[in-house]
């Protein structure tokens, strides 16, 4: 459906910057060094045969027992050519961080802002890196595989419940 | 005796007249909303029990109705909005997210608006249906009358009065010639 973008992507870095592609019902994928994550995502923009003006998502998933642990998942949408392509950066956990695109496309800002916040992946360059979701005082990130499920971390709370000690 | 008598009357016709009066503060924070705005709209009039008046200041409010899930975010605001109101106030909450935080069991979701203030009635569903809703708001006025919301209590227990501990009671039974309550023991 969208093969052409990535014949493109193929073409356009051949020094190992696109480290697999794939297509799953009809859904092209490229996972990107992480490196090469803000020019990849810049040539896909500018490049007339793609041009893939409009970001439509920007996310993370944990996947905990992988190296690299985390993947930050981009999607992107041409509304002039209508196809459609999504990409991957492995992020680690101890250099958890990975290239703003907030220059490429401004509003891609909340989005990571709000993967910083849930999944604690630092965005290089980004203007404003804080937490979009969860309040400032909120330590950890909540989406993350390892963070406790029943772990809560109230701002209030009444005194004197009932069942409660004081 | 007589200052007695005197009061508790006066005190039943104000408490009357309180419960035919309700002015509610929506605290409207999720899809529970549209089925209170079905309540308050002509087919099921909120109206006829005399609590048709939305306030969207806390100052003019004497009941807050929490409808919908209640973050950890919100809870101070939530508390600071039952603080600004005038005594004595009410709370109903309003569907299961706000009475026990429902199916969000996570992080970021106050299992129970009542961890944060003193709620009078709590309605269940997901979202109630008006009925239930209305039903609510009839058990909330036997319980002004009766003189044992939350802050009415507070209010007399600051007064020096003697009151209740469990103050939480069902409706009025009805009467079936049942023996009369135990009394009440006596102040020490």
């Amino acid at each position: 459906m969208a093969q052409i973008i990535l014949d493109r992507l193929v073409a356009q870095f051949q020094s190992g910057e696109i480290e697999q592609i794939g297509s799953q019902h009809g859904n092209e994928w490229a996972r990107v060094r992480r490196d090469a994550w803000r020019t990849v995502a810049a040539f896909l923009r500018d490049d007339p045969t793609t041009d893939m003006k409009m970001p439509i998502d920007l996310t993370a998933v944990d996947r905990l027992t992988r190296a690299p642990r985390f993947d930050v998942v981009l999607h992107l949408y041409s509304v002039t050519k209508k196809h459609r392509v999504r990409l991957y950066a492995g992020v680690p956990e101890d250099d958890c961080a990975l290239d703003s695109l907030v220059s490429v496309w401004p509003g891609l800002d909340w989005f990571e802002r709000e993967a910083y916040d849930l999944y604690g992946v630092r965005f290089k360059g980004h203007p404003d890196l804080r937490r979009i979701l969860m309040y400032p005082e909120f330590v950890g990130h909540p989406l993350r595989k390892d963070y406790p499920k029943e772990k809560r971390q109230p701002l209030i709370r009444r005194s004197g419940l009932p069942g409660t000690p004081e | 005796m007589g200052l007695e008598i005197y009061n508790s009357t006066v005190q039943a016709a104000v408490n009357w007249a309180r419960k035919f009066s309700l002015f509610q503060y929506p605290f409207v924070t999720a899809c529970c909303g549209m089925e209170f705005m079905s309540t308050a709209a002509p087919k099921y009039d909120l109206a006829r029990f005399g609590a048709e008046f939305p306030r969207f200041s806390p100052r003019q409010a004497d009941l807050l109705v929490i409808v919908g899930t209640v973050t950890e975010r919100q809870a101070p605001a939530l508390r600071r909005i039952y603080d600004q109101m005038c005594e004595p106030k009410w709370v109903i909450a309003f569907g299961v997210c706000a009475s026990t935080g429902g199916f969000y069991q996570n992080y970021s979701t106050v299992p129970g608006c009542d961890q944060i203030i003193p709620v009078d009635v709590y309605i269940p569903g997901c979202p109630p249906r008006p009925e239930q809703v209305l039903d609510a708001l009839v058990l909330l006025q036997e319980r002004i009358q009766r003189g044992e919301g939350h802050s009415q209590i507070t209010l007399k227990a600051e007064a020096g009065h003697d009151v209740p501990l469990t103050a939480i009671r069902p409706r009025d039974p009805k009467p079936t010639g049942e023996a009369a309550p135990p009394a009440r023991p006596a102040k020490p």
